[in-house]
């Protein structure tokens, strides 16, 4: 999914599937089943894994507790953290003793995205992926979903603003506007401009 | 002078009480963000706990096993105001999260009810626990000055005390969480945490905390409905002193109000040194709000 401009309700729809805000209208179903009244921690447990925008790094827990969190969803057949992860953010892997709130912002995004995939989800939200985080950091993040996608055990539904980036790792768009989805198709073969101009109008 | 050190010492064990009861309201004030007047009851339900502990083992057991109750009460005086504690989060502190001022309020009328039950139950006079014997007595320090073991011991009891909350909370699954919790609610419940099940067994512990402080209490004195208002004060100025979110701001909190009142009353008199610690807190509190030590974590400063 893609969107386009400020404050229209993006985040807000994620959480809404998330279940942090209520959903007076609709419903929310997983694999056919209604989850409208679950819950948010039981959404989570059923396999909605969830990246906020401003990525919500636990600030006084390390690195690693960060990540073990992300083992909640299936907390009882605990394991160690799997080596892919590392592999994704190798990053990571040198600073797990260190305060989620001593990270740049970069490898917070990093961070938060890794313990949302720790849970191994079968839905993946990722809110802005790319606010405010320097270009080589991007372009790594852009490399992990498409890496994820290839894979195809997880569907991802990604709000951006950045619209070249999200062209670019998505299959399908969703263009929203004022809480309503006015714009959506396929990907491929669509230049990014194209979109740009239609919303101008 | 000799007297004032042991004056030092006693306030050192006054200290150890309240740091016991103060540990459990810092954790559920971080945690939950409600003023909980009626944890100065969990007191008196853990003093009441180990009274009726002492009964029990006088009816059943006899002499011979009689110096063994304390033993026993500390355990059970933990359990039992635990479980009174959950019972309270789960049937109305629940309802007031994010509502700080009618908390007040209405653990304040718990407060009330839980006095006047314990007045119904065990009358409204003081009833006096006998302290063990193993407990009488103290070491000889300085030739002329002695030190009780009752005192000794409950320093002690308050080190474990903390060396447990500790543990539980950095190396335990469950304090992983409650820190989780603490930090930021609503990402905690995205990543599948029960934020309902942490509130209340949170809140449990802070009550069960509250629960071996009032054990600790029956070997200082004699115990009555009211013993819980005697401390919340006091336990409240620890919390606010030692800033929330910190044990080690809870210890020198505890450690501050403890020697300071033992201090002022030493050179004034013990009404005029309560209000000559309360404004030194309030003075302390000008100059730094958030208490000796804080964390600055988002949760806290909305
Ligand atoms: N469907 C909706 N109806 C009414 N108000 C909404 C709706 N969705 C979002 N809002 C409000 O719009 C504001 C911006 O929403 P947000 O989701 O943060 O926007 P975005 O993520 O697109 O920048 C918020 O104050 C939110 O409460
Ligand atoms: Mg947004």
């Amino acid at each position: 999914m893609s969107s386009w401009q400020k404050r229209v309700g993006k985040s807000t729809l994620l959480k809404s599937i998330m279940g942090i805000v209520k959903t007076p209208k609709g419903s929310v179903y997983l694999n056919n089943e209604n989850i409208t009244k679950l819950p948010t921690y039981k959404r989570a447990q059923k396999g909605i894994g969830y990246v906020p925008q401003g990525r919500d790094i636990f600030p006084q827990l390390t690195v690693h507790e960060n990540l073990i969190l992300g083992m909640e969803r299936n907390a009882h057949k605990k394991k160690p953290i799997e080596k892919e992860i590392f592999e994704l953010f190798p990053v990571l892997k040198t600073m797990l003793d260190r305060k989620g709130g001593d990270l740049s912002g970069g490898q917070q995004q990093q961070l938060a995205i890794a313990r949302a995939l720790i849970s191994e989800p079968e839905v993946l939200l990722l809110d802005e992926p790319t606010e405010g985080i320097q270009p080589s950091i991007i372009q790594d993040i852009g490399r992990v979903i498409k890496k994820l996608k290839n894979r195809g055990n997880v569907t991802m539904l990604i709000v951006e603003q950045y619209l070249e980036f999200v062209m670019d790792v998505a299959d399908y768009f969703y263009v929203m506007d004022k809480g309503h989805i006015v714009l959506e198709g396929k990907t491929e073969g669509i230049d990014p401009r194209e979109i740009q101009e239609k919303i101008a109008i | 002078m000799d007297t004032y050190l042991l004056q030092i010492f006693n306030g050192i064990s006054v200290s150890s009480v309240l740091l016991l009861a103060a540990l459990g309201l810092a954790i559920t004030f971080g945690l939950m963000k409600i003023i909980n007047m009626a944890h100065g009851e969990m007191i008196m339900i853990g003093a009441y706990t180990t009274y009726m502990v002492q009964n029990l083992f006088i009816s059943f057991l006899g002499d011979r096993y009689f110096d063994l109750y304390f033993i026993a009460a500390i355990p059970l005086s933990f359990l039992i105001t635990g479980f009174v504690g959950y019972l309270l989060e789960i049937s109305i502190v629940k309802r007031l999260y994010g509502r700080t001022l009618d908390s007040l309020l209405a653990t304040w009328g718990i407060s009330l009810i839980l006095q006047q039950l314990a007045r119904n139950i065990f009358g409204a006079p003081n009833v006096d626990v006998k302290s063990p014997a193993w407990l009488n007595g103290g070491v000889v320090v300085l030739s002329n000055i002695q030190l009780p073991y009752k005192r000794l011991f409950i320093i002690l009891l308050a080190a474990l005390c903390i060396a447990g909350v500790y543990l539980f909370l950095f190396k335990s699954d469950s304090g992983r969480r409650i820190r989780a919790v603490m930090q930021n609610r609503s990402m905690a419940e995205s990543l599948g945490i029960n934020t309902r099940k942490v509130d209340s067994m949170t809140f449990a512990i802070g009550s069960g905390l509250a629960g071996i402080a009032g054990c600790a209490l029956t070997l200082l004195g004699s115990i009555g409905p009211t013993l819980g208002t005697n401390y919340i004060v006091d336990t409240f100025m620890v919390v606010v002193l030692g800033g929330v979110g910190r044990i080690i701001g809870t210890v020198a909190g505890a450690a501050a109000i403890g020697i300071g009142n033992t201090t002022f009353e030493y050179f004034t008199n013990a009404s005029l040194g309560k209000v000559l610690v309360f404004l030194a807190v309030i003075l302390f509190l000008q100059w730094k709000p958030q208490g000796f030590f804080s964390i600055s974590s988002r949760v806290l400063d909305e």
